[in-house]
């Protein structure tokens, strides 16, 4: 007997994000963004215009290159996609990684 | 962007004599000095930057590769050294495996983009474990340079 709830598998959460941090997605970001997405047991995969990488390979995130300013597609499949894509999007968009963002770093250089 | 928009040919180490990740690092950084890549003087300071970001956090990614790198004022533009080991360097890498080749980079303080450019390419290259294997075969910097150029012109290598 297999209801929704008993396929979990299926769901799937997305969300476009913004890199703010001035220095972009290097390479203590990236491995901040997979502590996270390998907290969750859903698949996570990242794209940009070109390439669609696993959100939990640091060495494939390092492939994205995404510089400030680069929106990318974050998709989860998976019993806690919703709140992987949450947690994900807090690091990016409003924590930007702990690191500055272009109008903070004016100024103080 | 290619390797041989970045990589210093001139500090090519096909023998890491160190067997450990700082003397890798003094190597490393001592290659791209010689060949006149880094300004006076700021060999040293470099070396002690290097050894501190990994100590901060190991950038021995697995699959037996390391990328250390630093932000310095000494270069204008993104500049690399590549080392292998034939014998494998313990990096604390994620994966608890030894290192076998080691990318160097030393990125210019207000080009981010540079940097993550050549991250890029470093990794795209390096995913593959025939180019891998290719590297860890090479006996020479020569081989090592034509390893590189081949994958430059053929982005299926």
């Amino acid at each position: 007997m297999k209801t929704e709830q008993d396929s979990p598998e299926k769901l799937i959460a997305e969300a476009s994000v913004e890199i703010k941090n001035a220095d972009g997605l290097h390479m203590r970001p990236a491995m901040q963004f997979v502590d996270i997405a390998s907290k969750f047991e859903c698949d996570i995969t990242v794209s940009n215009d070109e390439n669609s990488v696993d959100g939990k390979s640091i060495m494939q995130m390092s492939m994205l290159a995404a510089t400030c300013g680069t929106k990318l597609k974050i998709k989860a499949e998976g019993a806690d996609a919703q709140e992987a894509i949450d947690d994900l999007r807090e690091l990016v968009e409003k924590k930007h990684f702990d690191e500055p963002k272009p109008e903070d770093a004016s100024g103080t250089a | 962007m290619g390797f041989a928009d970045f990589v210093c040919f001139e500090a090519i180490i096909p023998e890491l004599k160190a067997g450990d990740r700082d003397g890798a690092i003094v190597e490393l950084v001592s290659a791209l000095d010689k060949a006149g890549r880094l300004g006076k003087g700021n060999c040293d300071g470099i070396i002690k930057e290097v050894i501190k970001r990994e100590k901060e956090a190991s950038t021995g990614m697995g699959k037996g590769i390391a990328v250390p790198h630093v932000k310095h004022h000494a270069v204008k533009d993104v500049v690399a050294a590549i080392g292998v080991s034939s014998t494998g360097i313990n990096f604390s890498s994620l994966d608890k495996k030894p290192v076998y080749s080691v990318i160097l980079l030393i990125s210019p303080m207000d080009s981010p983009d540079r940097h993550l450019q050549a991250m890029e390419h470093v990794f795209k290259h390096l995913q593959k474990e025939k180019f891998r294997k290719f590297l860890r075969q090479s006996r020479t910097a020569e081989q090592i340079e034509g390893l590189l150029r081949e994958a430059d012109e053929n982005p299926q290598f």
